[in-house]
Order: structure tokens, then sequence, then C-alpha cells
């Protein structure tokens, strides 16, 4: 191979042409990303970066001095791709063409139609969304979190902290519910609602009202929340629509195999974008965490270079961290798949418990709040046996 | 020199945190080496006393970062620098730290952490 182009220039753009170098190979990497930024750490968008506690500067994901060699085309998306010769076209009409192709174009905040164009109404993906929403938060005293996942809770609690009054509305029974269950969700509301945070559950929203900028979110039982600014965190799409009619299989993300090959060979997919086959589920599973894009860097590449013949280890169930006040969250494995859940540790009642889920008596999920050291311990228990753990 | 503990209350796989300032971490590796480094992870507010102590690295226990023992070097981010690293002696059954004269690498948001 020749010349390979990593599609999407974020993190896991940017550890796959790491790996690329890691694993021996000289020729040419190009990186093709949409946002004129160098890859930085999107985590933090919702947490210190949001709250003013660190800079731009800290986002990097580079290394000073770090060079493995890259060609950056950043500013402009791919907007094509031609598989059987792997051309890709771009923005700018120009088009590349490529041995060997990584995509990892990630995903994109999911938006609500009827919020579009109306000044105050923010999502949060990127640096230039976080920018945007810091500037706006400066001078707001009432926000309004639509949608209680892991990004909508978190800025709820940032904003909270930033000394803000807020409302976070959900549609299930609790923020958090549909990844780590009721009861699990209602300890970690808790802590919200403890440090002042006004939840409304089981709640739809009908309407954002405001002429010519946000005044309020109208609720389906008539209840109208007032709002300086909303955010709607109501989760995120693959950002696979410049591939449809490409002839590259896509479900909820670009389909894999168990080690990042997609359905045409030369060219694979890793990070947010992309739904790897999972043998332990027996499905295809899009991951949209940052480990998940680390440690799946590493496969894709030995994929790509060694042809598709690279054995991959048997994936390591998902983890995933999430900063809420001063409570630290960790989660490992598929807490969606058990059918009971047990403290083993701490109280809920205090912000500091280990809770592990089980299927069939085996366990399948471990949640810690506030409970590093032996989250630490139980991860490594449920990684040392990965087939079981899904 | 600074005692850490007796060579017997660290069995290999273990670590223990110095609450000294900024607090080290001084881990036991399975094939029986004692290093330290400091016990703040160079990316956030992390213990790595608290990580996974595998061969002679640790994974941060938040978001996975693996550093050498040795030589402090950083694999991956998030974290971009390498941790401090302290010079250990053991004498009399005893594990001692030379905390190093270098500066250390603290995440920003921490100058000096306070623990009990
Ligand atoms: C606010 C926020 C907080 C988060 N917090 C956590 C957390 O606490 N814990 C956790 O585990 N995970 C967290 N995540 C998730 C984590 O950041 C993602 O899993 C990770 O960024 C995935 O990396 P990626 O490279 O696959 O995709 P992305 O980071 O989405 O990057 C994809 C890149 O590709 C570019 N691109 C898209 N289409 C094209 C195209 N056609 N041509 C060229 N370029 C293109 C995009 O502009 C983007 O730069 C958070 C995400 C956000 C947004
Ligand atoms: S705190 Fe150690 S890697 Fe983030």
């Amino acid at each position: 191979m020749n010349t390979i182009c990593v599609i999407g220039a974020s993190l896991a753009g940017l550890l796959s042409a790491r790996a690329l170098r890691g694993q021996g190979y000289e020729g040419r990497i190009v990186l093709i990303g949409e946002e004129k930024h160098r890859p930085y750490d999107r985590p933090p968008l919702s947490k210190d970066f949001l709250k003013g506690a660190i800079s731009e500067t800290d986002l990097a994901l580079e290394s000073e001095g770090e060079d493995p060699d890259l060609e950056w085309r950043l500013g402009g998306a791919a907007t094509a791709l031609d598989p059987a010769i792997r051309r890709i076209t771009l923005s700018d009409g120009t088009s590349l063409l490529a041995d060997g192709i990584v995509i990892a174009t990630g995903a994109s905040a999911r938006r609500l139609p009827a919020a579009e164009g109306l000044p105050g109404v923010h999502t949060l993906r990127t640096l230039d969304d976080a920018r945007a929403l810091r500037a706006d938060l400066k001078t707001a005293k009432r926000l309004v979190v639509i949608g209680g996942g892991f990004i909508g809770a978190e800025v709820a609690a940032t904003a909270r902290e930033l000394g803000l009054e807020v409302t976070l509305v959900e549609s299930g029974q609790a923020p958090l519910a549909h990844v780590i269950g009721v009861t699990m969700a209602r300890a970690i509301a808790g802590v919200h609602e403890k440090r002042g945070v006004q939840l409304v559950c089981g709640a739809h929203v009908t309407a954002l009202t405001g002429a010519h900028r946000v005044d309020g979110v109208r609720l389906a039982d008539g209840t109208h929340l007032p709002a300086d600014v909303v955010v709607v965190g109501i989760g995120a799409v693959p950002n696979t629509a410049w591939l449809e009619g490409s002839g590259l299989e896509l479900g909820d993300g670009v389909l894999c195999d168990e080690g990042g090959g997609t359905s045409v060979p030369g060219i694979v997919a890793v990070g947010d974008c992309a739904a790897w086959f999972d043998p332990a589920q027996g499905r295809h599973h899009r991951i949209e965490h940052w480990t998940g894009a680390r440690q799946r860097a590493g496969v894709a590449a030995a994929t790509l270079l060694s042809g598709g013949t690279a054995r991959p280890e048997p994936a390591r169930p998902a983890y995933l961290w999430s900063d809420q006040f001063d409570v630290k969250i960790q989660l490992i494995g598929q807490a969606r798949d058990a059918d009971t859940v047990t403290v083993e540790e701490g109280d809920p009642a205090n912000h500091s418990f280990l809770a592990v889920y089980r299927q069939g008596g085996r366990p399948v999920a471990v949640l810690g709040v506030n409970q590093v050291r032996l989250f630490t311990r139980w991860r490594r228990h449920l990684e040392t046996a990965p087939a079981q753990a899904g | 020199m600074i005692p850490a503990c007796p060579l017997a209350s660290l069995p290999r796989g273990e670590a223990v945190r110095l609450n000294v300032n900024p607090p080290i971490a001084v881990f036991h590796t399975d094939n029986g080496e004692i290093l330290a480094i400091d016990d703040t992870c160079t990316h956030q507010d992390a213990s790595l006393a608290d990580g996974w102590l595998e061969g002679c690295e640790v994974e941060c226990p938040l978001h996975a970062s693996r550093f050498d023992l040795r030589t402090g070097q950083v694999d991956a981010p998030p974290a971009k620098r390498p941790v401090r690293t302290h010079q250990v002696v053991v004498q009399n059954d005893v594990i001692y730290v030379v905390p190093s004269d270098a500066p250390p690498n603290l995440p920003p948001c921490v100058t000096v952490r306070e623990r009990e």
C-alpha cells in the first residue's frame, strides 16, 4: 500500500493513523477532516471546558513534538466514496485515490427539527458548539436541557455549578435510565436534585417558544418552562450520510466485521461511526464512547494492513465514564441485558456505591459511582472474561 | 528518603499511596520490581495507585492512558505528558522512596492535592 486515507480527523482517525505507523506502515497517510481544528478531545466539552476550568490547548489530542508524518486536509468534508476504485471526493470538488481507507467520521448531535435556526438553542458535539454554548451561558439565568442522556446530564451539572437555574426534561423515568436502569438512575438523579437541578421526568416536549430567540419549552401537559438557553441532548447519529449509495453496507453506522473490516476489502471503519459485529451479542453494535475508539483503532489498522487476515483479539466489554458535579460515574458492560442489580459496596444515598448487574447469575455490567479503586478490580474481572461479559 | 512501608505489606500486584505532597504511588509488579511514580495522573485528578497494574505499566483508572512505571512515558491519549518517576530503595525489608527533584507534571486544575 502506498496511500492510506483516513476520513475523519478526530479521536478514531488520529489513533488509527498512529496505529498504522506503530504497525510499521511507512507509506503516505492523508487525514481528511471536516472541522478546521486539529484533533481535540470531546469529553471535556460538557464538563471542564464548558465550566471554563481548562483551555482549548488542554483539549489537544496530539502530544507536543509528536510527528507521525501525516498529511492533513482539514476544513473540508469527504462527500462521496467510490469503493470499487477507492476514490474519495472532497467538498471542494477534488478527489483522491487511495489503496486503503479508514472511515472515522464519528457522529453528530441529533437535532430537534422544531429548534432549527432559533437563537439560544444549542446542541453539543464540536468545539465550535461548546464555544457558542459557553458564551451564551455567560449571560443566561435559566437553562432547560432536553434529554437526560450523558451529555444532557453533564451539561445540566456544569451549568448548575456555573450558578444557572437548571431544568432537565427527560421522557423516561429518570435521566440515564435507558443505560443503567431505573433503580440506579434514580440514585444519580438524587445527586442532581440535591444540587438544585429541577428534574421533570416522563415529560414530552411539544414546542420551543420565542419569536426571535428561544424563551421557553412547552411540554405535552401544557407546562411552560421559561428558558434563556436550551440545550438539546437527544443522542447522536452516525455520520454516514455521505456514504449512502456508495454500496458500502450501512445500518446504525457502517457495518463491520469483528475486526473493523467493512463489506468492501481495503476499507475499514472505526469509532462512533462504526457498528462492529459483536460475537458475544450475535449482532452489530455501535459503541459511542471514548475507549471504544481507543481499543479498536489498533485492531482496524491491523485488519487494513493484513488485508483482513489478522485475527482480532476478542473485544473488551464497552467502558464509559461520566463526571457530574463531584460524582465520577463509571460503567462497564451492558447493563441493559441484566435481570438483577445489587449494590455491593457503599450506599446510593451517599452517592458513593458500586452496583453489579447480573444476567442469570453472572455479572454482565458494573456501575461505579465514586468508587474508582473498587471499580478497577471489577473492570479487570469483567475484561478478563470478555466472551461472557458482552 | 521517605519510608513507604514494610516490604512484606506490599504484595506483588499491589500499590500503596504515600500522602506526601504531591502524593506518590509505589507499585510492586508481578515480576517483583518495586517502582514509584507520582500518584496523580497527568491528564486529570485520578490516583494511579487505584489503576490497573499490568507488567510494568499502570493503566489510569479513569480514562485508560497507560504509564510505564520505569520511564514514566505514556502510551496514548487522553494523557499526553509523562508522569514523574522516583527512585526506590529497599533497606532492611523496608521500602523507601527518594523523591525526584524534577518538576511534577500535574494535570491542569490540580496544583497540590490534599488527601485525608
Ligand atoms: C460533549 C461530549 C462529551 C462526551 N463525554 C464522554 C465521556 O465522558 N465519556 C466517554 O466515554 N465518551 C464521551 N463522549 C464520546 C466521545 O467523545 C466519542 O466517543 C469520541 O469522540 C468518538 O471519536 P470518533 O473519532 O469516532 O468521532 P468524532 O469525535 O465524532 O469525530 C469524527 C470527526 O470526523 C469528522 N467528519 C464527519 N464527517 C466527515 C466527512 N464526511 N469528511 C471528513 N470529516 C468528517 C467530524 O467533523 C469529526 O471531527 C463525549 C462526546 C461529546 C460530544
Ligand atoms: S485521568 Fe488519567 S487518563 Fe484521564
